[in-house]
């Protein structure tokens, strides 16, 4: 069992209230997921061109030195915002480039976003410890996902935690269990796309982004894991400017959606919805099977 | 009247109080559910309880006597395992509403999702809006009508429980056919829509069931014990 919440804000006054909103929405999914939390976080895109990293390193990271090492080998403007054990890079470069050599000469770090606008935080612990330890309440952006994990197809590790991103902003989570995970890793491997870890979850966001690769819509590449992915999931994605709902045609994996004229939010349970304002107002139902819901900015 | 309010208070009060003979011709007014677990659960003795707003996984299971009307949404769950009295919900209702309840009358106002009254064994379930898939599954006894349309796979496996459809089928189940509406089938279908406050005819629904061909049918079968 896992919680999923998602929260796409609509009027642009919401967008410095996002990480209270989803936060109070992570935090009631507690009891779905007490292994792990994280949010990917949507917001101040960076200008073309450019590119933003999160990077996972553990709490005695020495983000200055870091910061120094990517200036010289990467970008002499290279920055790093530090929060708690994560890092936000940004620089002038090429975002494949750039993710590349982090991958093969930075030892002590991680990623766990590439993209313009996407961040994310996870570690392992409950859902208030990870809220707290990134200051996720005091965070603004234009959307957000979350999960709390509670494992049952891989380890209990930071790495393992959702949300995944495996292209250029793009993010899920996963709410269920894929069966086929394995030979379609192996496929999408031999297709070029990076995986960090086993783990079933990592597996659907790297199917959706080997589609968008090839040049399909994010409704076109949905429809098709609809026929691809075996399992049970409600996935919650997000891209840059987008924000989307599956489930899966059996559906045993619960959802909700509601939406206001501000907010479009969706989560495994209504408990999470009830702590949004308006929500009163909102409304309210049950996405269908096989159904693809989305949301994009205009 | 007994008021709860369930904002910043636990469940369990509530459902204490349900379980207690005091309980007994009370009535109960919920406040604040905010998509809570198991509100309601339990209710042992005649009595009336209503809950304003929307709750979460397996409200009013177990229900025995009591009259429960919930004036929102209903999570997963709803009535499961009912043995008598009533629930009623205004809004829609998740999956696996009615699942093995034995007894009473589940009304959903609105639209219930997959998997509603699997393994029901013996209550009334009535639907006002349409119905998710493999609904019925493996039903044994007790009365599904659903006014809208159902999903997919209704009443795959089905024993004995009959079900009344005034919509569109999505498909039938393994071993669930259509059988005649015969005068006493309209008659119990009108009795039971009246009870469910529903205003349609009897005469707009179609009538589903077993074929019973599936193996536990087969006396044939019975030399294997």
């Amino acid at each position: 069992m896992c919680g999923i919440v998602g929260l796409y804000t609509k009027s642009p006054g919401l967008e410095n209230h996002l990480g209270r909103m989803v936060s109070a929405m992570l935090e009631k999914m507690t009891e779905r997921g007490p292994d792990s939390a994280g949010v990917a976080i949507y917001h101040d895109p960076v200008s073309e061109g450019s590119v933003k990293i999160t990077l996972q390193g553990d709490d005695e990271a020495d983000w200055k030195d870091v910061e120094r090492v990517l200036r010289e080998n990467l970008e002499a403007g290279a920055r790093i915002v530090p929060i708690a054990s994560h890092g936000v890079a940004t620089m002038k470069c090429d975002a494949d480039r750039a993710a590349s050599w982090i991958e093969a000469n930075l030892e002590h770090v991680r990623i766990t976003s590439v993209g313009n606008a996407i961040e994310i935080f996870k570690e392992k612990g409950l859902p208030s410890q990870v809220i707290d330890k990134f200051h996720l309440s005091e965070m603004a952006g234009t959307h957000a996902l979350g999960h709390t994990r509670m494992a049952t197809e891989s380890a209990v590790t930071t790495a393992h935690s959702h949300p995944f991103n495996t292209g250029r902003d793009l993010c899920l989570v996963h709410n269920g269990s894929l069966s086929n995970h394995n030979r379609l890793r192996e496929r999408l491997r031999a297709e070029g796309i990076r995986f960090q870890t086993d783990n079933d979850s990592e597996v659907a966001a790297g199917y959706l982004t080997w589609r968008l690769g090839q040049g399909a819509s994010l409704n076109e590449a949905m429809e098709a894991a609809i026929a691809d992915l075996d399992g049970f999931y409600t996935f919650a994605i997000g891209t840059e400017d987008g924000f989307a709902v599956l489930r899966d045609p059996i559906a045993c994996k619960p959802a909700v959606i509601a939406e206001t004229e501000d907010w479009v939010a969706m989560s495994s349970e209504f408990r999470a919805i009830a702590q949004l304002p308006g929500n009163e107002k909102a409304r309210i139902w049950e996405p269908e099977p096989a159904t693809i819901y989305s949301w994009e900015r205009s | 009247m007994e008021k709860f309010d369930l904002q910043g208070n636990p469940v369990r009060a509530l459902n204490s109080a349900l379980h207690q003979e005091q309980a007994r011709m009370k009535e109960f007014e919920v406040s604040n559910p905010g998509g809570k677990h198991n509100v309601a659960c339990g209710a042992r003795y005649p009595c009336s309880v209503t809950i304003h707003g929307h709750v979460g996984y397996y409200c009013a299971g177990m229900n025995q006597q009591a009259d429960i009307v919930i004036h929102g949404n209903a999570g997963p769950g709803l009535a499961e395992n009912m043995m008598s009295g009533s629930v009623r919900v205004h809004g829609n209702a998740s999956q696996y509403c009615g699942a093995t309840s034995h007894g009473g009358l589940l009304v959903i106002q609105g639209d219930a999702a997959a998997r509603c009254g699997i393994s029901m064994k013996g209550s009334d379930i009535v639907v006002g809006g349409s119905i998710g898939h493999m609904s019925a599954f493996m039903a044994q006894s007790g009365r599904l009508v659903v006014c809208g349309d159902t999903g997919d796979s209704l009443g795959d496996s089905i024993y004995e429980a009959r079900m009344y459809v005034r919509g569109r089928v999505g498909s039938l189940g393994t071993d669930c056919i259509e059988k005649p509406m015969e005068p006493e089938h309209t008659e119990e279908l009108q009795a039971l829509l009246e009870k469910a406050g529903m205003e349609h005819r009897a005469d707009e629904f179609r009538r589903y069931g077993s074929a019973r061909r599936l193996y536990n049918f087969e006396v044939d079968n019975a030399d294997a014990y």
